[in-house]
């Protein structure tokens, strides 16, 4: 008990040093001659509704490729009713209702001809709680995605499983286990269990819901170096409760309140010198 | 409370007992295992064996949950995930009410339209085609009568349905909707997020209801009582009466004048509640062993 508890305050100490780095290494300002061509996502006017509740309205907002944007606010404010409006998972809620538009690399998700199954094998998504198949053994769960577009070349899985294992950082640790069920791992490795059965199907963005919410400090850190690493690969957008998280990981942070996106802008303006009072009033702690 | 849930223990406990003393004489003179596989129960000549009766129910029940299971289960996915919410509802609607008609109404149903209408549709043609052109199946099938193992057992499995198909969509209703999500999030048809995110979770729940329907079949009454002819000779056939082990208790009660005979009842008794109580010991075992509903994942 006590070594974990030092354990803990290491961990600690070491990511508030990290913070103050991360914070430096940003870009200050939002510079659009650097970002203006490699917007992945974008969202226009977008709206959710849930019969008459709103649960985000007029949400406009770039997402960069190869970036992580955070999505902050506090409880209640929208943040997971936008991130899940990115994968037309609301599609599954027979009362929600969206409006407005959702462009992927220029083409509107929501339009007439789309096919949501296909928008979300290039968007993929991690929860809040660890979600591996109980069932499958591990490696089952990494290649899940492919057997689903019909991939059946076992050297092809084999391949792709450690591949993305080795990307979401649990190689190491399952490579010898591989047959054994899911849920014999620790809560942290479901987690990137999760994350590489994502990253399998190669998708363009990968949407993560909390991810850390019910992880313990040292899992969390291993998830947070973890999502630094992977955003050469894919472009990550994160909703999180917690604001050194979204310090440490982001690039962009989006602040929403009520519903509304209050302010956009690199991680180290929303951080440092927000426009707003309110994200400033966030930021601070003084509500939230 | 502790009081209470040892009160029922007790109480289960006590009547198996009781059931065991009663019946200790048929069961001790010839042995637990010899009175249950005595083929012969003729109270007349005092010879009892709960072989007849314990074949009719295990037939019977087994018959019942095998045709009522894969569309149970399919209606009860069906209500569960696919249906409209407002089709879904009234699905739920019906088969809570066919859950709830009684026995009894089943039986007189039984009785007065559907035991005619088989035999006219179905026992008599079916029969007259083995005279004709099948002999060999004649011993098998046996001469036609409206009160039959088949009759009964189909009412059976209709009466089972309901318990099935509400234990399926409990199962399918409990699968965490995180679960659900992350086979959506991978790109998954909804019958490909049934099978990935949804069944594995729900097959422990949707096993052990069945066993439970089963536990149900193996312990109903009336309807059998009514429509499976009531014979205790051994072979049945499968157009001829038969018995189990709760109609032939129902059935013979008042009749039983003998100490014998009334001993050899509680006997049946006594193997009918052991056997109800392994089926539901190995509901919950599966139950426990499959459901990953309930382990932390």
């Amino acid at each position: 008990m006590a070594r974990e508890m030092s354990d803990t305050t290491i961990a600690v100490d070491q990511r508030v040093e990290k913070i103050a780095w991360d914070l430096t290494s940003r870009p200050a300002e939002y510079d659009p001659d650097v970002h203006s061509e490699a917007v992945r996502m974008e969202t226009r006017e977008l709206s959710v509704k849930y019969g008459k509740v709103v649960g985000v309205e007029g949400i406009s907002v770039p997402i960069y490729s190869n970036t992580v944007t955070a999505l902050i606010g506090p409880s209640g404010c929208g943040k997971t009713t936008f991130l899940r409006a990115l994968n037309r998972m609301h599609d599954l809620m027979p009362s929600a209702a969206v409006t407005g538009e959702v462009l992927l690399d220029g083409e509107n998700i929501y339009g007439r001809r789309v096919d949501p199954v296909m928008i979300r094998r290039k968007i993929g998504m991690v929860f809040q709680k660890p979600t591996p198949f109980p069932t499958m053994s591990v490696y089952e769960n990494v290649v899940a995605g492919l057997r689903l577009v019909g991939i059946r070349n076992r050297a092809a899985l084999d391949e792709v499983a450690e591949q993305s294992l080795r990307q979401a950082a649990l190689w190491e640790e399952v490579k010898d286990r591989l047959k054994a069920p899911a849920s014999a791992l620790s809560g942290g490795q479901q987690q990137r269990l999760s994350i590489a059965r994502a990253l399998a199907v190669e998708p363009e963005v990968l949407l993560m819901d909390e991810p850390t919410s019910s992880l313990d400090p040292k899992a969390t850190a291993r998830i947070e170096q973890l999502i630094s690493e992977l955003k050469s690969a894919v472009t990550i957008v994160i909703v999180t409760h917690n604001m050194q998280q979204a310090a440490r990981v982001s690039d962009f942070t989006a602040f929403f309140f009520l519903g509304s996106l209050i302010e956009f802008g690199t991680t180290n303006k929303i951080f440092t010198s927000p426009e707003e009072q309110r994200t400033e009033d966030y930021i601070t702690g003084r509500f939230g | 409370m502790l009081v209470f849930g040892l009160a029922i223990i007790a109480l289960a406990l006590g009547m198996g007992f009781v059931l065991y003393t009663q019946g200790s004489v048929p069961i001790r003179g010839q042995g637990f295992f010899g009175f249950l596989f005595e083929t012969t129960w003729n109270p007349v000549s005092g010879v009892h064996g709960a072989w007849p009766f314990l074949l009719g129910t295990i037939i019977t029940s087994a018959a019942a949950l095998a045709l009522a299971f894969f569309p149970a289960v399919g209606v009860g996915i069906f209500a569960a995930e696919y249906a409209p919410p407002k089709i879904g509802s009234v699905i739920n609607y019906l088969v809570d009410l066919l859950a709830a008609v009684p026995s009894v109404v089943i039986g007189i149903w039984g009785i007065f339209v559907f035991a005619p209408w088989m035999r006219d549709t179905f026992y008599i043609p079916v029969y007259y085609w083995a005279v004709e052109s099948a002999p060999a199946l004649l011993p098998v099938l046996g001469a036609p009568a409206s009160y039959n193992i088949i009759t009964a057992t189909l009412l059976l499995a209709l009466m089972i349905t309901p318990y099935t198909v509400g234990l399926t969509r409990d199962a399918i209703k409990l699968v965490p909707r995180e679960q659900r999500d992350a086979a959506w999030a991978l790109g998954a048809t909804h019958w490909e997020v049934m099978r990935l995110g949804i069944l594995p979770y729900a097959r422990g729940g949707i096993v052990a209801g069945a066993i439970l329907s089963l536990a149900r079949a193996l312990g109903e009454t009336m309807v059998i009582a009514m429509l499976i002819g009531n014979s205790n000779r051994l072979p049945f056939t499968f157009f001829g009466p038969a018995s189990t082990m709760p109609s032939v208790i129902a059935n013979e009660f008042r009749e039983a004048v003998e100490t014998m005979h009334l001993a050899s009842l509680m006997a049946v008794g006594f193997y009918l509640f052991l056997l109800t109580f392994v089926v539901n010991l190995i509901a919950a075992y599966i139950q426990r062993k499959l459901n990953i509903g309930g382990r932390v994942l």
